[in-house]
C-alpha cells in the first residue's frame, strides 16, 4: 500500500558564476518526477532583488514556498529600510530560513547569485539545511555532480586555505562565462535525465539584468 | 461646571445620539497637517504638507507606500497612522502570498474601517486618531478612499483632510469634475495647487510638501505607488507657477490663486477657518 | 473570517513544520493558541495571525493534531486513499480550456461508483478537475465554495481568477502536506479571465506548475506524449475534443480503473459547460488484445 511521502525530487541543475563585475546564474527549465517529465518550461530562477537572484532545484513545492517566503521577507525589509536587500544580506537570510526548518527541511538545493556592495559578482552556495559559503562559482541539483568537477577544472579557483585569502571571483569575461555555462549544461544534459529542455541564463551586471535562453536536448 | 457627562468613554452615548470620544478622535484628524488626494480614471495622486514639530526637528512622514498598488496619506496622530499602514502592508503581503495577485483596494479599506470601528465599541480601547486617504489600483481602476476614525469610509474623486483642508476642498470642489479625464501631470499640478491653498500665504516649496502617485500608464503597464523625489517636485512647482503667472491662461484654475498665490497671506481667503465652522456639523459626518 | 485568511495563518504556522515532530500535546496547544508557533514564525510577523486564530475552522481545531508518536491506527489522517478517481486530462484550445475525466470511482480495484462527477466550476472564471481520493476532492470543493462565496459577497467588481484559485489551491495542498495530513488528490485547474487562458496542476504534496496541456496519474504517462505530438495553440473546439477523446480512449484501453463513461468540460470567457456523460466508441479487436498473455510463462 502506498505510504505518504511529503517529499519529491523534481530534478534540475543550477549554476552560478561570479566575475569581477558580473554574475551569471543559469538553470534548465525541465521539471520531472521519477522518469516522468511534468513540464518542459518551468523556471527555477527567481529574482529576489535587483542585484540578487536565486536558482534552486530539488522539491518544487518547497522551492516555491521558499521563494514566496523570501519575497515576502524582502518586501518587509524594503518597507522598513527603504532600500533593497544586498546580496550578502539575502545570503544570510536564506541560510537562516533554511536552518529554521532544520528538522523538516526545505528539500531544496540553492545557489544565490548577485552583485555585492562593491558591485563585484558574488555566489552563495547552500545545502538543504542552510550551511552556506561564498564562492566564485557553484553548481547545485541533479546535474551538479557532472558540472561541478568541470567547473573546478576550467576555473581553477584559488584554494580557500590560502592565506592571505585570495579573491574567489573567476578571471573569465562575461561572455566567456556565459559560453562556459552553456557548455556545462549541454554536457550535463547528455548524461543526466533530469536536466534538459531549455537553459535559462540570467546575467547580472552594472547595466542591470539580462536574460537569455538556449535549447537543450529534450530526450 | 457644565462638564460634558457623556464623553468619558467611547461606549457612552449622549442623549442626542452622539459619541463624543469618537468625535474627539475625528477632531484629531483636523489638527494634523493637511493631506490631499485626487483621482482620475487612471491615476491617483496624494499630496501632503510637511510640518515640523519644532524648529529643531525634521517633519514626520505622512505618506506611506503600502504595496505597489496602494499608498496612504495620513492626517492626525502619526503614530496611529504608522500602525495602520503597517497593518495594511501585512494584509497586502498576506493576500499576495495566498493568491499571487494584489489585494483589491476597496477590500483593504473595508478591513481597515472594520478595525477602526471595533475601537468605537470597546470600553477599553480608544479610537484611532488618524484619518487616512487611501489611494490604489485594482481590477476596476483607480480609487481614492477616506478612512475616518469613526469606522466610516468614503470613496472620493478628490478630498482633503487635516488642518486648513477646507481651503483645498474648496479648490477641489471647483475643479473635480474635470479630474476624471485628467492626465497624470494635470493631477499632480492640481494636487500642488490644492496643497498651496492650505498654506495660507506661505510659499509652496518642495521642502514642505510630499507628492506621491500611483496609476496605469498609457501603455497599460502600472506605475507603482511611489513618492516623487524632492527635486522633481520643485521642478514641477517651478513649471506650474510659470504656467500660472500669465493668469487666466489655464482657464478655470487660475483666477483665484493668481490673486492669493502672489500676495502674502492676506485677504481673499475663502471660507473662515474650518475648525470653528465645523463645530456644529452633524455628529458622524466624515 | 474567510477561508483565505485563516489559511495564510496556517501557512506561517505550518511552515514551522518541526511542531509536528514535537510531542502531540505541545503541538495541539500550539494549534489552538498559536502562540508558540507565532513566536517561531516571526519570519512573517503579521500581528493579524493572532487575531484571526479564533476564525480557524472548528473542524480543524477539534480534530486531534496528528503526531508521529501516535499509532497510525488511531490516526484521523488520510493514510491511503479509499475511493479514487483516475486521470484528468486538460488542454488549452483557441477559446479557452477543455478538460476530460471519466466517471468511475474505484474502491481499491473495485469499480464502486460509476457516476462520479470529478469536474466542477469554481466561480465564473475557473474549472477544477480532480483525480485521487473523491472525499478529499469534495472537501476541497467546500473550501472553494466558501472562498468564492466570500469573494462574490464583496460585489465590488473584483473577482478571483484561475491564477488566484490555482495559487490558493497550491497553498492549501502544501499546508496539508506540511501537517502530514494531505488531500490525496492531483488537481487540474483551468480557466479564462480577461482573455488570458490559464491551465495548471497541483499535486497532493503541493507541487504545482502551469502548461499548455496537463494530465494527472496515468494520463501523464499515456496522454501527454500524444498531447506533446498533436497539441497546437490554435486548436478548434472540435479538434480539441477529438484530441481529448483520443487521449481518453488510450487511457480506457490501458488504465484498468478507467471506465467508458466520461464528461468533457469547456471553459471560455463565456463560462463553464460540462457535457452530459457519454461513452467512446471502442474497438477491442486489436491483435494485441486477443490473447494478451500469449508468450507469457504458463500460458
Amino acid at each position: 500500500m502506498s505510504r505518504f511521502s511529503p517529499y519529491d525530487n523534481n530534478g534540475g541543475s543550477c549554476v552560478a558564476i561570479a566575475g569581477a563585475d558580473y554574475c551569471v546564474i543559469a538553470s534548465d527549465t525541465r521539471m520531472s518526477t521519477g522518469y516522468n517529465i511534468l513540464t518542459r518550461d518551468h523556471s527555477k530562477i527567481y529574482k529576489l532583488a535587483d542585484k540578487c537572484i536565486l536558482a534552486s532545484s530539488g522539491f518544487q513545492a518547497d522551492m516555491k514556498a521558499l521563494q514566496k517566503l523570501l519575497a515576502a521577507r524582502h518586501l518587509i525589509y524594503q518597507h522598513q529600510h527603504n532600500k533593497q536587500m544586498s546580496c550578502p544580506a539575502m545570503g544570510q537570510l536564506l541560510s537562516n530560513t533554511l536552518y529554521y526548518k532544520r528538522f523538516f527541511p526545505y528539500y531544496t538545493f540553492n545557489v544565490l547569485g548577485g552583485l555585492d556592495n562593491e558591485g563585484k559578482g558574488c555566489v552563495y552556495t547552500y545545502d538543504a539545511v542552510g550551511s552556506y559559503e561564498r564562492v566564485g562559482y557553484s553548481a547545485q541539483g541533479s546535474g551538479s555532480v557532472l558540472i561541478m568537477p568541470f567547473l573546478d577544472n576550467q576555473l581553477k579557483s584559488p584554494s580557500p586555505l590560502l592565506l592571505p585569502a585570495q579573491d574567489a571571483v573567476t578571471p573569465l569575461s562575461q561572455s566567456e562565462a556565459i559560453d562556459l555555462v552553456k557548455t556545462c549544461f549541454a554536457s550535463a544534459t547528455e548524461r543526466d535525465i533530469h536536466t534538459g529542455d531549455n537553459l535559462e541564463i540570467v546575467v547580472l551586471n552594472a547595466g542591470g539584468v539580462h536574460r537569455e535562453f538556449m535549447p537543450l536536448r529534450r530526450d | 461646571m457644565f462638564r460634558n457627562q457623556y464623553d468619558t468613554d467611547v461606549t457612552t452615548w449622549s442623549p442626542a445620539g452622539r459619541l463624543f470620544q469618537v468625535e474627539y478622535a475625528m477632531e484629531a484628524v483636523k489638527q494634523g497637517s493637511a493631506a490631499i488626494g485626487l483621482r482620475s480614471k487612471t491615476h491617483v495622486v496624494l499630496a501632503c504638507v510637511n510640518k515640523a514639530q519644532s524648529e529643531l526637528s525634521s517633519h514626520q512622514r505622512k505618506i506611506f507606500k503600502v504595496d505597489d498598488h496602494i499608498g496612504v496619506a495620513i492626517a492626525g496622530l502619526t503614530a496611529d497612522g504608522r500602525v495602520l499602514s503597517r497593518y495594511m502592508r501585512s494584509e497586502c503581503i498576506n493576500y499576495s502570498f495566498t493568491y499571487e495577485s494584489p489585494l483589491p483596494v476597496g477590500r483593504l479599506v473595508v478591513q481597515l474601517a472594520d478595525k477602526a470601528q471595533v475601537c468605537t465599541q470597546r470600553s477599553w480601547k480608544r479610537p484611532y486618531g488618524v484619518g487616512l486617504l487611501v489611494a490604489g489600483l485594482d481590477e476596476s481602476g483607480a480609487h481614492l478612499y477616506y478612512n475616518c476614525p469613526s469606522g466610516n469610509y468614503f470613496e472620493y474623486q478628490a478630498f482633503a483632510i487635516g488642518s486648513r483642508s477646507q481651503a483645498a476642498k474648496t479648490y477641489l470642489e471647483r475643479r473635480f469634475e474635470s479630474f476624471n479625464d485628467s492626465s497624470r501631470d494635470e493631477l499632480v499640478k492640481d494636487a500642488l495647487i490644492a496643497v498651496r491653498e492650505t498654506l495660507q500665504g506661505e510659499t509652496l516649496k518642495s521642502s514642505i510638501c510630499t507628492v506621491a502617485v500611483v496609476g496605469i500608464n498609457e501603455d497599460g503597464t502600472n506605475e507603482p505607488f511611489h513618492i516623487l523625489d524632492q527635486d522633481a517636485v520643485q521642478k514641477l512647482i517651478d513649471a506650474f507657477e510659470i504656467v500660472k503667472e500669465p493668469a487666466t491662461e489655464a482657464p478655470a484654475a487660475a483666477e483665484p490663486e493668481g490673486a492669493d498665490g502672489a500676495g502674502a497671506s492676506d485677504a481673499a481667503q475663502d471660507p473662515p477657518a474650518p475648525a470653528a465652522a465645523d463645530e456644529g456639523a452633524a455628529p458622524m459626518e466624515i | 473570517m474567510q477561508r483565505g485568511r485563516s489559511d495564510v495563518e496556517e501557512l506561517a504556522e505550518d511552515e514551522s513544520g518541526e511542531e509536528l515532530l514535537l510531542s502531540s500535546d505541545r503541538s495541539r496547544q500550539a494549534h489552538i493558541t498559536s502562540s508558540s508557533s507565532a513566536e517561531a514564525s516571526l519570519r512573517l510577523a503579521f500581528a493579524k495571525f493572532q487575531s484571526t486564530v479564533s476564525a480557524h475552522s472548528p473542524m480543524e481545531s477539534n480534530q486531534a493534531k496528528p503526531s508521529l508518536l501516535a499509532s497510525e491506527s488511531d490516526s484521523q489522517r488520510t493514510l491511503s486513499p479509499y475511493v479514487t478517481g483516475t486521470s484528468v486530462v486538460a488542454l488549452k484550445y483557441k477559446d479557452g480550456i477543455l478538460m476530460a475525466a471519466d466517471m468511475g470511482g474505484s474502491y481499491g480495484s473495485t469499480l464502486r461508483y460509476k457516476s462520479m462527477s470529478r469536474m466542477t466550476p469554481v466561480g465564473k472564471h475557473s474549472l477544477l478537475g480532480a483525480s485521487g481520493e473523491i472525499s478529499d476532492f469534495q472537501e476541497i470543493c467546500k473550501y472553494l465554495d466558501e472562498l468564492i462565496l466570500h469573494d462574490s459577497m464583496w460585489d465590488d467588481g473584483n473577482s478571483l481568477g484561475p491564477k488566484e484559485v490555482h495559487n490558493y489551491l497550491t497553498r492549501v495542498m502544501y499546508n496539508r502536506r506540511n501537517k502530514f495530513d494531505p488531500f490525496w488528490n492531483s488537481l487540474v485547474l483551468g480557466g479564462v479571465k480577461k482573455g488570458e487562458k490559464y491551465l495548471g496542476m497541483v499535486s497532493m504534496i503541493g507541487l504545482s506548475f502551469v502548461d499548455d496541456h496537463v494530465a494527472t496519474g496515468f494520463g501523464n504517462h499515456l496522454a501527454r506524449p500524444i498531447l506533446r505530438d498533436e497539441w497546437r495553440e490554435d486548436l478548434s473546439f472540435e479538434d480539441g475534443v477529438k484530441l481529448l477523446e483520443k487521449c481518453m480512449r488510450v487511457l480506457l484501453y490501458r488504465d484498468r480503473s478507467a471506465v467508458n463513461k466520461l464528461q468533457i468540460a469547456k471553459i471560455t470567457e463565456e463560462g463553464v459547460t460540462i457535457s452530459q456523460p457519454y461513452s467512446l466508441k471502442t474497438f477491442w479487436g486489436f491483435t494485441a488484445f486477443n490473447n494478451p498473455t500469449a508468450g507469457a510463462e504458463g500460458s
